[in-house]
Protein backbone atom coordinates (compact mmCIF):
# COMPACT_ATOMS: atom_id res chain seq x y z
CA UNK A 1 0.00 0.00 0.00
CA UNK A 2 3.24 2.18 0.07
CA UNK A 3 1.84 4.06 -3.34
CA UNK A 4 1.34 7.25 -1.07
CA UNK A 5 3.91 9.90 -1.18
CA UNK A 6 4.48 11.32 2.06
CA UNK A 7 2.44 8.12 3.70
CA UNK A 8 4.83 9.45 6.88
CA UNK A 9 3.01 12.52 6.84
CA UNK A 10 -0.79 10.71 6.59
CA UNK A 11 -1.99 9.83 10.12
CA UNK A 12 -4.88 8.52 8.33
CA UNK A 13 -5.83 7.96 4.99
CA UNK A 14 -8.99 6.29 3.48
CA UNK A 15 -10.20 5.80 0.14
CA UNK A 16 -13.78 4.83 -1.21
CA UNK A 17 -14.18 3.58 2.64
CA UNK A 18 -17.87 2.48 2.82
CA UNK A 19 -19.92 0.46 5.70
CA UNK A 20 -23.53 -1.26 5.66
CA UNK A 21 -25.30 -2.72 7.98
CA UNK A 22 -27.70 -4.91 6.45
CA UNK A 23 -29.64 -2.31 3.87
CA UNK A 24 -28.53 0.48 5.98
CA UNK A 25 -25.46 2.19 3.94
CA UNK A 26 -23.52 4.08 7.00
CA UNK A 27 -20.35 5.14 5.42
CA UNK A 28 -21.02 5.71 1.56
CA UNK A 29 -17.85 5.67 -0.47
CA UNK A 30 -15.94 8.73 1.40
CA UNK A 31 -11.88 9.52 0.94
CA UNK A 32 -10.04 11.83 3.52
CA UNK A 33 -6.57 12.18 4.79
CA UNK A 34 -5.24 13.34 8.08
CA UNK A 35 -2.07 15.19 8.29
CA UNK A 36 0.68 14.89 11.07
CA UNK A 37 0.18 16.94 14.37
CA UNK A 38 -2.95 18.44 12.73
CA UNK A 39 -6.64 18.62 13.93
CA UNK A 40 -9.08 17.39 11.99
CA UNK A 41 -13.01 17.78 11.88
CA UNK A 42 -15.88 15.01 11.39
CA UNK A 43 -19.00 17.53 11.41
CA UNK A 44 -22.92 16.47 10.38
CA UNK A 45 -26.02 15.96 11.80
CA UNK A 46 -27.19 12.80 13.57
CA UNK A 47 -27.26 9.27 11.57
CA UNK A 48 -24.69 11.07 9.03
CA UNK A 49 -22.36 8.11 9.92
CA UNK A 50 -19.63 10.26 11.92
CA UNK A 51 -19.47 7.27 14.59
CA UNK A 52 -19.60 4.55 12.01
CA UNK A 53 -16.28 6.28 10.59
CA UNK A 54 -14.45 6.87 14.31
CA UNK A 55 -15.58 2.91 15.06
CA UNK A 56 -13.67 1.86 11.40
CA UNK A 57 -10.83 4.04 12.35
CA UNK A 58 -10.74 2.58 16.05
CA UNK A 59 -10.57 -1.53 14.45
CA UNK A 60 -13.95 -1.47 16.29
CA UNK A 61 -15.99 -2.35 12.80
CA UNK A 62 -14.57 -4.03 9.53
CA UNK A 63 -15.19 -1.58 6.52
CA UNK A 64 -17.04 -3.15 3.98
CA UNK A 65 -15.67 -1.59 1.32
CA UNK A 66 -12.51 0.54 0.48
CA UNK A 67 -9.19 1.05 1.98
CA UNK A 68 -8.71 2.79 5.35
CA UNK A 69 -5.07 2.88 6.71
CA UNK A 70 -3.90 4.30 9.77
CA UNK A 71 -0.87 5.15 11.12
CA UNK A 72 0.07 3.40 7.59
CA UNK A 73 -1.24 0.05 8.69
CA UNK A 74 -4.51 -1.19 7.01
CA UNK A 75 -6.99 -1.77 9.92
CA UNK A 76 -8.41 -5.33 8.64
CA UNK A 77 -4.71 -6.27 8.79
CA UNK A 78 -2.87 -4.83 12.40
CA UNK A 79 -6.00 -4.06 14.55
CA UNK A 80 -3.66 -4.51 17.51
CA UNK A 81 -0.84 -2.35 16.00
CA UNK A 82 -3.13 0.85 15.30
CA UNK A 83 -5.02 0.09 18.63
CA UNK A 84 -1.75 -0.03 20.38
CA UNK A 85 -0.78 4.06 19.19
CA UNK A 86 -4.10 5.49 19.23
CA UNK A 87 -6.47 6.92 21.96
CA UNK A 88 -10.42 6.74 21.70
CA UNK A 89 -12.79 8.49 23.60
CA UNK A 90 -15.80 6.97 22.89
CA UNK A 91 -19.63 8.77 22.21
CA UNK A 92 -20.99 6.46 25.12
CA UNK A 93 -19.18 6.74 28.42
CA UNK A 94 -17.37 3.83 29.47
CA UNK A 95 -15.67 4.33 32.39
CA UNK A 96 -15.44 1.11 34.73
CA UNK A 97 -18.08 1.21 37.50
CA UNK A 98 -16.24 -0.86 39.54
CA UNK A 99 -13.44 0.59 40.16
CA UNK A 100 -12.17 4.10 41.47
CA UNK A 101 -10.85 7.09 39.50
CA UNK A 102 -7.07 6.20 39.82
CA UNK A 103 -8.08 2.45 39.36
CA UNK A 104 -9.60 3.03 36.01
CA UNK A 105 -6.23 4.24 34.73
CA UNK A 106 -4.48 2.08 36.58
CA UNK A 107 -5.96 -0.74 34.83
CA UNK A 108 -6.41 0.44 31.75
CA UNK A 109 -2.88 1.17 31.70
CA UNK A 110 -2.16 -2.73 32.11
CA UNK A 111 -4.05 -3.35 28.87
CA UNK A 112 -1.36 -1.43 27.29
CA UNK A 113 1.39 -3.23 29.10
CA UNK A 114 2.18 -0.14 31.65
CA UNK A 115 2.56 -1.83 34.61
CA UNK A 116 3.73 -0.95 38.23
CA UNK A 117 5.54 2.30 38.94
CA UNK A 118 5.63 3.35 35.13
CA UNK A 119 1.71 3.03 35.30
CA UNK A 120 1.13 4.68 38.80
CA UNK A 121 3.38 7.96 37.95
CA UNK A 122 1.59 8.11 34.26
CA UNK A 123 -2.11 7.80 35.77
CA UNK A 124 -1.03 10.69 38.58
CA UNK A 125 0.61 12.79 35.76
CA UNK A 126 -2.89 12.65 33.69
CA UNK A 127 -5.11 12.96 36.56
CA UNK A 128 -2.64 16.38 37.58
CA UNK A 129 -3.25 17.42 33.34
CA UNK A 130 -7.26 16.97 33.73
CA UNK A 131 -7.51 18.46 37.05
CA UNK A 132 -8.88 15.57 38.72
CA UNK A 133 -5.89 14.43 41.20
CA UNK A 134 -8.13 15.43 44.08
CA UNK A 135 -10.81 13.04 42.99
CA UNK A 136 -8.63 9.96 42.67
CA UNK A 137 -10.26 7.95 45.17
CA UNK A 138 -13.69 8.58 44.34
CA UNK A 139 -16.11 6.31 42.62
CA UNK A 140 -16.86 6.89 38.80
CA UNK A 141 -20.97 7.33 40.06
CA UNK A 142 -19.44 10.49 42.24
CA UNK A 143 -17.96 12.05 38.95
CA UNK A 144 -20.19 15.07 37.23
CA UNK A 145 -20.58 14.93 33.55
CA UNK A 146 -18.04 17.22 32.64
CA UNK A 147 -15.39 15.59 35.08
CA UNK A 148 -16.43 11.74 33.62
CA UNK A 149 -15.59 12.96 30.41
CA UNK A 150 -11.93 14.55 31.69
CA UNK A 151 -11.28 11.26 33.34
CA UNK A 152 -12.35 9.33 29.62
CA UNK A 153 -9.88 12.05 27.67
CA UNK A 154 -7.16 11.05 30.52
CA UNK A 155 -7.88 7.53 30.17
CA UNK A 156 -7.09 7.72 26.33
CA UNK A 157 -3.76 9.65 26.89
CA UNK A 158 -2.15 7.13 29.25
CA UNK A 159 -0.80 5.42 26.19
CA UNK A 160 1.01 8.91 24.65
CA UNK A 161 -1.13 7.94 21.33
CA UNK A 162 0.01 9.55 18.63
CA UNK A 163 -3.33 9.93 17.22
CA UNK A 164 -6.10 10.96 19.57
CA UNK A 165 -9.60 10.53 18.45
CA UNK A 166 -12.66 11.69 20.00
CA UNK A 167 -16.66 11.30 19.46
CA UNK A 168 -18.29 13.95 20.32
CA UNK A 169 -16.01 15.50 23.10
CA UNK A 170 -18.34 17.78 24.47
CA UNK A 171 -21.63 17.06 23.91
CA UNK A 172 -24.21 17.49 26.73
CA UNK A 173 -21.44 19.23 28.82
CA UNK A 174 -21.40 22.87 30.52
CA UNK A 175 -20.26 25.76 28.95
CA UNK A 176 -17.45 25.59 32.09
CA UNK A 177 -16.42 21.90 31.14
CA UNK A 178 -16.70 22.50 27.16
CA UNK A 179 -14.01 25.50 27.51
CA UNK A 180 -11.45 23.65 30.05
CA UNK A 181 -11.64 20.76 27.60
CA UNK A 182 -11.22 22.76 24.37
CA UNK A 183 -8.00 24.17 26.53
CA UNK A 184 -6.55 20.36 27.35
CA UNK A 185 -6.90 19.84 23.28
CA UNK A 186 -5.63 22.62 22.15
CA UNK A 187 -2.49 22.28 24.59
CA UNK A 188 -2.49 18.29 23.07
CA UNK A 189 -2.59 19.94 19.48
CA UNK A 190 0.37 22.70 20.48
CA UNK A 191 2.30 19.24 21.67
CA UNK A 192 2.38 17.55 18.61
CA UNK A 193 -0.90 15.11 18.60
CA UNK A 194 -2.97 14.50 15.57
CA UNK A 195 -6.55 15.14 16.73
CA UNK A 196 -9.58 13.77 15.15
CA UNK A 197 -13.03 14.71 16.65
CA UNK A 198 -16.54 14.58 15.86
CA UNK A 199 -18.70 17.47 17.15
CA UNK A 200 -22.19 18.80 17.04
CA UNK A 201 -20.81 22.51 17.90
CA UNK A 202 -19.41 24.41 15.07
CA UNK A 203 -17.96 26.66 17.63
CA UNK A 204 -16.23 23.57 18.92
CA UNK A 205 -14.63 22.79 15.00
CA UNK A 206 -14.15 26.58 14.10
CA UNK A 207 -12.05 27.06 17.19
CA UNK A 208 -10.08 23.58 16.99
CA UNK A 209 -9.90 22.18 13.50
CA UNK A 210 -7.14 22.54 10.72
CA UNK A 211 -9.23 20.53 7.96
CA UNK A 212 -12.90 19.70 8.42
CA UNK A 213 -15.78 18.12 6.22
CA UNK A 214 -19.46 18.07 6.61
CA UNK A 215 -20.63 14.37 6.35
CA UNK A 216 -24.70 13.58 5.54
CA UNK A 217 -25.97 10.51 4.97
CA UNK A 218 -22.80 8.42 4.59
CA UNK A 219 -21.47 10.94 2.29
CA UNK A 220 -19.05 13.85 2.87
CA UNK A 221 -20.65 17.12 1.47
CA UNK A 222 -17.30 19.50 1.69
CA UNK A 223 -14.26 19.46 2.80
CA UNK A 224 -12.08 22.37 3.71
CA UNK A 225 -10.76 24.99 6.54
CA UNK A 226 -13.01 26.10 8.43
CA UNK A 227 -12.64 30.21 7.38
CA UNK A 228 -12.49 28.71 3.83
CA UNK A 229 -15.82 27.19 4.01
CA UNK A 230 -17.13 30.21 5.36
CA UNK A 231 -16.22 32.67 2.94
CA UNK A 232 -16.43 30.33 0.01
CA UNK A 233 -20.07 29.28 0.89
CA UNK A 234 -21.86 32.03 3.10
CA UNK A 235 -19.26 35.14 3.11
CA UNK A 236 -18.25 36.77 5.63
CA UNK A 237 -21.80 38.25 6.87
CA UNK A 238 -25.15 37.18 6.56
CA UNK A 239 -28.59 38.49 7.43
CA UNK A 240 -31.74 37.62 8.70
CA UNK A 241 -34.97 38.88 8.45
CA UNK A 242 -37.40 37.85 10.88
CA UNK A 243 -40.85 37.68 8.97
CA UNK A 244 -42.75 35.13 6.73
CA UNK A 245 -43.87 37.81 3.80
CA UNK A 246 -44.01 36.81 0.64
CA UNK A 247 -43.24 40.25 -0.10
CA UNK A 248 -39.93 39.81 1.55
CA UNK A 249 -39.26 36.58 -1.06
CA UNK A 250 -40.00 39.10 -3.47
CA UNK A 251 -37.95 41.64 -2.91
CA UNK A 252 -34.80 39.00 -2.16
CA UNK A 253 -35.37 37.64 -5.94
CA UNK A 254 -36.05 40.87 -7.63
CA UNK A 255 -32.48 41.36 -6.19
CA UNK A 256 -31.08 38.29 -6.96
CA UNK A 257 -29.81 37.25 -3.68
CA UNK A 258 -28.75 34.10 -2.64
CA UNK A 259 -31.10 32.93 0.31
CA UNK A 260 -33.43 30.66 2.23
CA UNK A 261 -36.46 30.94 3.96
CA UNK A 262 -37.66 28.84 6.87
CA UNK A 263 -41.52 29.45 8.18
CA UNK A 264 -40.12 32.58 10.82
CA UNK A 265 -36.93 33.42 9.01
CA UNK A 266 -35.27 34.67 6.13
CA UNK A 267 -31.46 34.02 5.51
CA UNK A 268 -29.47 35.67 3.18
CA UNK A 269 -26.01 35.16 1.40
CA UNK A 270 -24.02 36.81 -0.58
CA UNK A 271 -21.13 39.69 -1.13
CA UNK A 272 -23.90 41.91 -1.94
CA UNK A 273 -25.64 42.18 1.35
CA UNK A 274 -23.33 44.32 2.65
CA UNK A 275 -24.51 46.62 0.13
CA UNK A 276 -28.08 46.59 0.40
CA UNK A 277 -28.02 45.89 4.09
CA UNK A 278 -28.98 49.96 4.80
CA UNK A 279 -31.94 48.72 2.19
CA UNK A 280 -33.28 45.99 3.66
CA UNK A 281 -33.10 47.23 7.46
CA UNK A 282 -35.16 50.25 6.49
CA UNK A 283 -37.62 48.53 4.38
CA UNK A 284 -38.30 45.47 6.62
CA UNK A 285 -38.17 47.02 9.80
CA UNK A 286 -35.14 47.51 12.09
CA UNK A 287 -36.31 45.32 14.88
CA UNK A 288 -36.62 42.70 12.52
CA UNK A 289 -32.99 42.51 10.27
CA UNK A 290 -29.74 41.46 11.49
CA UNK A 291 -26.22 42.06 10.26
CA UNK A 292 -23.87 39.38 11.97
CA UNK A 293 -20.70 37.22 11.27
CA UNK A 294 -21.52 34.39 9.28
CA UNK A 295 -20.24 31.41 11.28
CA UNK A 296 -19.95 27.70 10.56
CA UNK A 297 -23.14 26.93 11.72
CA UNK A 298 -24.58 28.78 8.81
CA UNK A 299 -22.15 26.92 6.26
CA UNK A 300 -23.54 23.33 7.79
CA UNK A 301 -27.17 24.90 7.94
CA UNK A 302 -27.12 25.42 4.25
CA UNK A 303 -25.19 22.23 3.05
CA UNK A 304 -27.08 20.03 4.90
CA UNK A 305 -30.62 21.58 5.10
CA UNK A 306 -32.86 23.25 8.03
CA UNK A 307 -34.87 20.00 8.48
CA UNK A 308 -34.95 17.88 11.76
CA UNK A 309 -32.87 14.64 11.63
CA UNK A 310 -34.54 11.94 13.66
CA UNK A 311 -32.15 9.38 13.63
CA UNK B 1 -11.54 -20.29 13.14
CA UNK B 2 -7.88 -18.87 11.99
CA UNK B 3 -8.12 -15.52 12.38
CA UNK B 4 -9.89 -16.40 16.43
CA UNK B 5 -6.57 -18.58 16.78
CA UNK B 6 -4.51 -15.84 15.38
CA UNK B 7 -6.33 -13.22 17.90
CA UNK B 8 -5.97 -15.23 20.99
CA UNK B 9 -2.91 -14.36 22.86
CA UNK B 10 -1.78 -13.89 26.48
CA UNK B 11 -2.96 -10.80 27.13
CA UNK B 12 -6.42 -12.44 28.06
CA UNK B 13 -4.66 -12.59 31.12
CA UNK B 14 -5.11 -8.90 31.21
CA UNK B 15 -8.89 -9.38 31.45
CA UNK B 16 -8.75 -11.64 34.17
CA UNK B 17 -6.51 -9.32 36.39
CA UNK B 18 -9.17 -6.69 35.80
CA UNK B 19 -12.01 -8.63 37.24
CA UNK B 20 -9.72 -10.02 39.97
CA UNK B 21 -9.19 -6.37 40.93
CA UNK B 22 -12.75 -6.05 41.48
CA UNK B 23 -13.08 -8.90 43.00
CA UNK B 24 -10.50 -7.83 45.48
CA UNK B 25 -12.19 -4.73 46.07
CA UNK B 26 -15.24 -6.14 47.32
CA UNK B 27 -13.63 -9.50 48.50
CA UNK B 28 -16.23 -9.53 51.57
CA UNK B 29 -19.16 -9.53 49.60
CA UNK B 30 -17.25 -12.02 47.11
CA UNK B 31 -16.51 -14.42 50.35
CA UNK B 32 -19.45 -14.93 52.61
CA UNK B 33 -22.15 -16.42 49.98
CA UNK B 34 -19.66 -19.03 48.50
CA UNK B 35 -18.72 -19.81 52.03
CA UNK B 36 -22.09 -20.21 53.28
CA UNK B 37 -23.50 -22.04 50.65
CA UNK B 38 -21.86 -25.36 51.75
CA UNK B 39 -22.82 -25.13 55.68
CA UNK B 40 -26.19 -24.44 54.21
CA UNK B 41 -26.80 -27.67 51.91
CA UNK B 42 -24.67 -29.51 54.08
CA UNK B 43 -26.84 -28.69 57.24
CA UNK B 44 -30.18 -29.66 55.46
CA UNK B 45 -28.91 -32.77 53.93
CA UNK B 46 -26.64 -33.64 56.47
CA UNK B 47 -29.24 -33.28 59.71
CA UNK B 48 -32.46 -33.14 57.61
CA UNK B 49 -32.90 -35.31 54.70
CA UNK B 50 -30.22 -37.31 55.62
CA UNK B 51 -31.50 -38.57 58.80
CA UNK B 52 -34.46 -40.45 56.41
CA UNK B 53 -31.49 -42.31 54.18
CA UNK B 54 -29.51 -44.67 55.77
CA UNK B 55 -26.56 -45.48 53.41
CA UNK B 56 -26.59 -44.98 49.67
CA UNK B 57 -25.02 -48.03 47.52
CA UNK B 58 -22.00 -46.87 45.76
CA UNK B 59 -20.20 -49.45 43.34
CA UNK B 60 -21.68 -52.49 45.28
CA UNK B 61 -20.00 -50.92 48.57
CA UNK B 62 -22.50 -48.51 51.62
CA UNK B 63 -21.58 -45.08 51.77
CA UNK B 64 -23.23 -42.54 54.76
CA UNK B 65 -25.65 -40.07 52.51
CA UNK B 66 -23.47 -37.45 52.90
CA UNK B 67 -20.11 -38.93 51.78
CA UNK B 68 -22.17 -39.63 49.16
CA UNK B 69 -23.85 -36.29 48.77
CA UNK B 70 -20.65 -34.22 49.34
CA UNK B 71 -18.59 -34.71 45.28
CA UNK B 72 -22.30 -33.71 44.14
CA UNK B 73 -22.49 -30.44 46.35
CA UNK B 74 -19.10 -29.67 44.87
CA UNK B 75 -19.14 -30.21 41.49
CA UNK B 76 -22.94 -28.26 41.10
CA UNK B 77 -21.02 -25.34 43.59
CA UNK B 78 -18.71 -25.19 40.26
CA UNK B 79 -21.48 -25.81 37.41
CA UNK B 80 -23.65 -22.78 39.38
CA UNK B 81 -20.80 -20.10 39.88
CA UNK B 82 -19.15 -20.96 36.60
CA UNK B 83 -22.15 -20.55 35.21
CA UNK B 84 -23.49 -17.70 36.53
CA UNK B 85 -20.08 -15.77 36.29
CA UNK B 86 -20.38 -15.63 31.88
CA UNK B 87 -24.16 -15.21 31.71
CA UNK B 88 -25.17 -12.38 34.22
CA UNK B 89 -22.24 -11.12 35.20
CA UNK B 90 -20.34 -10.64 32.01
CA UNK B 91 -23.90 -9.24 30.32
CA UNK B 92 -23.97 -7.07 32.93
CA UNK B 93 -20.23 -6.06 31.98
CA UNK B 94 -20.61 -6.17 28.11
CA UNK B 95 -24.02 -4.33 28.05
CA UNK B 96 -24.73 -2.21 30.60
CA UNK B 97 -20.75 -1.13 32.00
CA UNK B 98 -19.43 -1.48 28.74
CA UNK B 99 -16.27 -2.54 29.83
CA UNK B 100 -16.09 -4.90 26.57
CA UNK B 101 -16.41 -1.30 24.57
CA UNK B 102 -13.61 0.10 26.46
CA UNK B 103 -11.20 -2.99 26.70
CA UNK B 104 -11.45 -2.84 23.05
CA UNK B 105 -10.29 0.15 22.34
CA UNK B 106 -6.64 -1.51 23.55
CA UNK B 107 -4.52 -3.88 21.70
CA UNK B 108 -6.52 -6.49 23.26
CA UNK B 109 -9.11 -8.43 21.10
CA UNK B 110 -12.50 -9.24 21.05
CA UNK B 111 -11.08 -13.02 21.46
CA UNK B 112 -8.78 -12.08 24.15
CA UNK B 113 -11.56 -10.43 26.10
CA UNK B 114 -14.20 -13.50 25.77
CA UNK B 115 -11.29 -15.94 26.62
CA UNK B 116 -10.10 -14.04 29.81
CA UNK B 117 -14.19 -13.85 30.83
CA UNK B 118 -13.97 -17.61 30.78
CA UNK B 119 -11.11 -18.17 32.36
CA UNK B 120 -12.08 -16.25 35.04
CA UNK B 121 -15.25 -17.86 35.31
CA UNK B 122 -13.41 -20.61 35.71
CA UNK B 123 -11.41 -19.01 38.80
CA UNK B 124 -14.49 -18.38 39.88
CA UNK B 125 -16.09 -21.73 39.85
CA UNK B 126 -12.44 -23.36 41.13
CA UNK B 127 -13.01 -20.80 44.22
CA UNK B 128 -16.65 -21.96 44.42
CA UNK B 129 -15.99 -25.42 44.63
CA UNK B 130 -12.51 -25.11 46.90
CA UNK B 131 -14.82 -23.48 49.71
CA UNK B 132 -17.21 -26.79 49.28
CA UNK B 133 -13.85 -28.72 49.37
CA UNK B 134 -13.03 -27.20 52.76
CA UNK B 135 -16.08 -27.51 54.25
CA UNK B 136 -16.63 -30.80 53.30
CA UNK B 137 -12.26 -31.93 54.44
CA UNK B 138 -13.30 -30.42 57.75
CA UNK B 139 -16.43 -32.20 58.05
CA UNK B 140 -14.55 -35.14 57.79
CA UNK B 141 -16.38 -36.16 54.38
CA UNK B 142 -13.91 -35.72 51.77
CA UNK B 143 -9.73 -36.44 52.46
CA UNK B 144 -7.55 -33.52 51.92
CA UNK B 145 -5.51 -36.09 49.27
CA UNK B 146 -8.68 -36.45 47.63
CA UNK B 147 -9.60 -32.81 47.36
CA UNK B 148 -6.21 -31.90 46.17
CA UNK B 149 -6.70 -34.05 42.93
CA UNK B 150 -10.27 -32.47 42.83
CA UNK B 151 -8.54 -28.71 42.26
CA UNK B 152 -7.84 -29.01 38.54
CA UNK B 153 -10.55 -31.04 37.46
CA UNK B 154 -12.71 -28.00 38.98
CA UNK B 155 -11.04 -25.52 37.28
CA UNK B 156 -11.40 -28.09 33.57
CA UNK B 157 -15.17 -27.99 34.40
CA UNK B 158 -15.57 -24.46 35.33
CA UNK B 159 -13.87 -23.84 31.80
CA UNK B 160 -16.64 -25.92 30.67
CA UNK B 161 -20.04 -24.38 32.11
CA UNK B 162 -18.16 -20.95 31.64
CA UNK B 163 -17.71 -21.47 28.04
CA UNK B 164 -21.41 -22.66 28.24
CA UNK B 165 -22.34 -20.01 29.77
CA UNK B 166 -20.47 -17.15 27.31
CA UNK B 167 -22.54 -19.14 24.60
CA UNK B 168 -25.95 -17.85 25.62
CA UNK B 169 -24.48 -14.84 26.55
CA UNK B 170 -23.40 -14.04 22.81
CA UNK B 171 -27.06 -15.03 21.95
CA UNK B 172 -29.44 -13.57 24.34
CA UNK B 173 -31.08 -9.96 23.58
CA UNK B 174 -31.88 -9.33 27.23
CA UNK B 175 -30.81 -10.53 30.47
CA UNK B 176 -34.42 -11.98 30.87
CA UNK B 177 -33.76 -14.51 28.77
CA UNK B 178 -30.93 -16.34 30.69
CA UNK B 179 -33.85 -18.07 32.53
CA UNK B 180 -34.36 -20.02 29.78
CA UNK B 181 -31.09 -22.01 29.94
CA UNK B 182 -31.08 -21.61 33.80
CA UNK B 183 -34.64 -23.37 34.07
CA UNK B 184 -34.14 -25.90 30.63
CA UNK B 185 -30.27 -26.41 31.54
CA UNK B 186 -28.88 -25.64 35.03
CA UNK B 187 -31.71 -27.16 36.71
CA UNK B 188 -32.32 -30.10 35.54
CA UNK B 189 -28.51 -31.25 35.78
CA UNK B 190 -28.90 -30.19 39.30
CA UNK B 191 -31.67 -32.24 40.36
CA UNK B 192 -30.67 -35.38 37.63
CA UNK B 193 -26.88 -35.46 37.43
CA UNK B 194 -26.70 -38.26 40.32
CA UNK B 195 -25.80 -35.03 42.90
CA UNK B 196 -28.46 -36.39 45.12
CA UNK B 197 -29.16 -40.02 43.93
CA UNK B 198 -27.64 -42.57 41.86
CA UNK B 199 -28.77 -42.34 38.21
CA UNK B 200 -29.55 -45.58 38.35
CA UNK B 201 -32.82 -45.07 40.55
CA UNK B 202 -34.07 -43.00 37.41
CA UNK B 203 -36.43 -44.58 34.66
CA UNK B 204 -34.34 -46.68 32.00
CA UNK B 205 -34.73 -43.40 29.03
CA UNK B 206 -34.44 -40.62 31.77
CA UNK B 207 -30.77 -42.21 32.56
CA UNK B 208 -29.76 -41.99 28.92
CA UNK B 209 -30.29 -38.47 29.48
CA UNK B 210 -28.83 -38.06 32.44
CA UNK B 211 -25.68 -39.79 31.14
CA UNK B 212 -25.17 -37.23 28.74
CA UNK B 213 -25.42 -34.24 31.17
CA UNK B 214 -22.22 -32.58 31.56
CA UNK B 215 -22.49 -31.93 35.16
CA UNK B 216 -22.83 -36.15 35.48
CA UNK B 217 -19.36 -35.87 34.42
CA UNK B 218 -18.21 -34.03 36.69
CA UNK B 219 -20.05 -35.62 39.60
CA UNK B 220 -18.70 -38.50 38.34
CA UNK B 221 -15.21 -38.10 38.05
CA UNK B 222 -14.97 -36.36 41.68
CA UNK B 223 -17.30 -39.54 43.56
CA UNK B 224 -14.48 -41.76 41.89
CA UNK B 225 -11.83 -39.52 43.64
CA UNK B 226 -13.48 -39.68 46.74
CA UNK B 227 -14.57 -43.17 46.98
CA UNK B 228 -10.74 -44.17 45.53
CA UNK B 229 -12.66 -46.17 42.77
CA UNK B 230 -11.21 -44.40 39.24
CA UNK B 231 -11.58 -46.15 36.61
CA UNK B 232 -10.68 -45.40 32.66
CA UNK B 233 -14.60 -44.55 31.95
CA UNK B 234 -13.75 -41.55 34.28
CA UNK B 235 -10.89 -40.56 31.50
CA UNK B 236 -13.21 -40.45 29.21
CA UNK B 237 -15.76 -38.26 31.08
CA UNK B 238 -12.54 -35.78 31.74
CA UNK B 239 -11.85 -35.61 28.15
CA UNK B 240 -15.55 -34.92 27.31
CA UNK B 241 -15.25 -31.88 29.67
CA UNK B 242 -11.93 -31.06 28.11
CA UNK B 243 -14.17 -31.37 24.61
CA UNK B 244 -16.65 -28.78 26.43
CA UNK B 245 -14.73 -26.32 27.32
CA UNK B 246 -12.92 -25.96 23.85
CA UNK B 247 -15.85 -26.14 21.76
CA UNK B 248 -17.71 -23.55 23.71
CA UNK B 249 -14.83 -21.59 24.07
CA UNK B 250 -14.48 -21.38 20.16
CA UNK B 251 -18.28 -20.91 19.25
CA UNK B 252 -18.63 -18.01 22.16
CA UNK B 253 -15.65 -16.14 20.81
CA UNK B 254 -17.42 -16.61 16.99
CA UNK B 255 -20.96 -15.68 18.31
CA UNK B 256 -19.95 -12.76 20.07
CA UNK B 257 -18.07 -11.89 17.07
CA UNK B 258 -20.78 -11.61 14.93
CA UNK B 259 -22.84 -9.97 17.86
CA UNK B 260 -20.76 -7.26 18.40
CA UNK B 261 -18.88 -6.84 15.13
CA UNK B 262 -20.95 -7.50 12.14
N1 LIG C 1 -24.63 -1.39 14.65
C1 LIG C 1 -25.48 -0.84 13.77
N2 LIG C 1 -26.43 -1.58 13.18
C2 LIG C 1 -27.29 -1.04 12.29
N3 LIG C 1 -27.28 0.25 11.92
C3 LIG C 1 -26.38 1.06 12.49
C4 LIG C 1 -25.43 0.57 13.43
N4 LIG C 1 -24.63 1.60 13.82
C5 LIG C 1 -25.07 2.68 13.15
N5 LIG C 1 -26.12 2.37 12.35
C6 LIG C 1 -26.82 3.29 11.42
O1 LIG C 1 -25.85 3.92 10.63
C7 LIG C 1 -26.16 5.29 10.44
C8 LIG C 1 -25.00 6.16 10.91
O2 LIG C 1 -24.92 6.12 12.32
P1 LIG C 1 -23.76 6.81 13.14
O3 LIG C 1 -22.46 6.47 12.53
O4 LIG C 1 -23.94 6.44 14.57
O5 LIG C 1 -24.09 8.35 12.91
P2 LIG C 1 -23.58 9.64 13.69
O6 LIG C 1 -22.51 9.24 14.65
O7 LIG C 1 -23.10 10.55 12.63
O8 LIG C 1 -24.78 10.21 14.40
C9 LIG C 1 -27.46 5.55 11.18
O9 LIG C 1 -28.50 5.45 10.25
C10 LIG C 1 -27.54 4.41 12.17
O10 LIG C 1 -28.86 4.09 12.46
MG1 LIG D 1 -22.36 9.52 16.69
Amino acid sequence: MGIMKNSEENIIHAKGLSKAFGDVQAVDQIDFTVKKQSCFGFLGPNGAGKTTTIRMISCFLEPSDGVLEVLGKNVKESPRYIKERIGICPQEDNLDPDLTVENNLRVFARYFDIVGKEANLRSEELLHFMGLFSKRKATIEELSGGMKRRLIIARSLLNRPKLLVLDEPTTGLDPQSRHQIWEKLQQLKNEGTTILLTTHYMEEAARLCDQLVIMDQGKIVVEGEPKALIEQHIGSSIVEIESDQEDVEIYLKAHGLEFERNPTHFFIYGRAIMSLWPEISQKFGEKFCVLRMATLEDVFLKLTGRALRES
Amino acid sequence: MKTILKNISWRSWRVWQRNFDVYKATWKVNFIPPLLEPLLYLLAFGFGFGNLIQNVTYEGQAVTYLKFLAPGLVASAIMNHGFFETTYASFVRMYFQKTYDAILSTPLMLEDVILGEIIWGATKALLAGSFMLVIACLWGLISWTAALMMLPIAFLAGMAFSGMGMCFTAVVKNIEMFNFPVFLLITPMFLFSSVFFPIESLPRWTQYVAQAMPLTFLVSVLRALVMGHFYQPHIIQIVGLLAIAVICTFLSIFLMKKKLLK
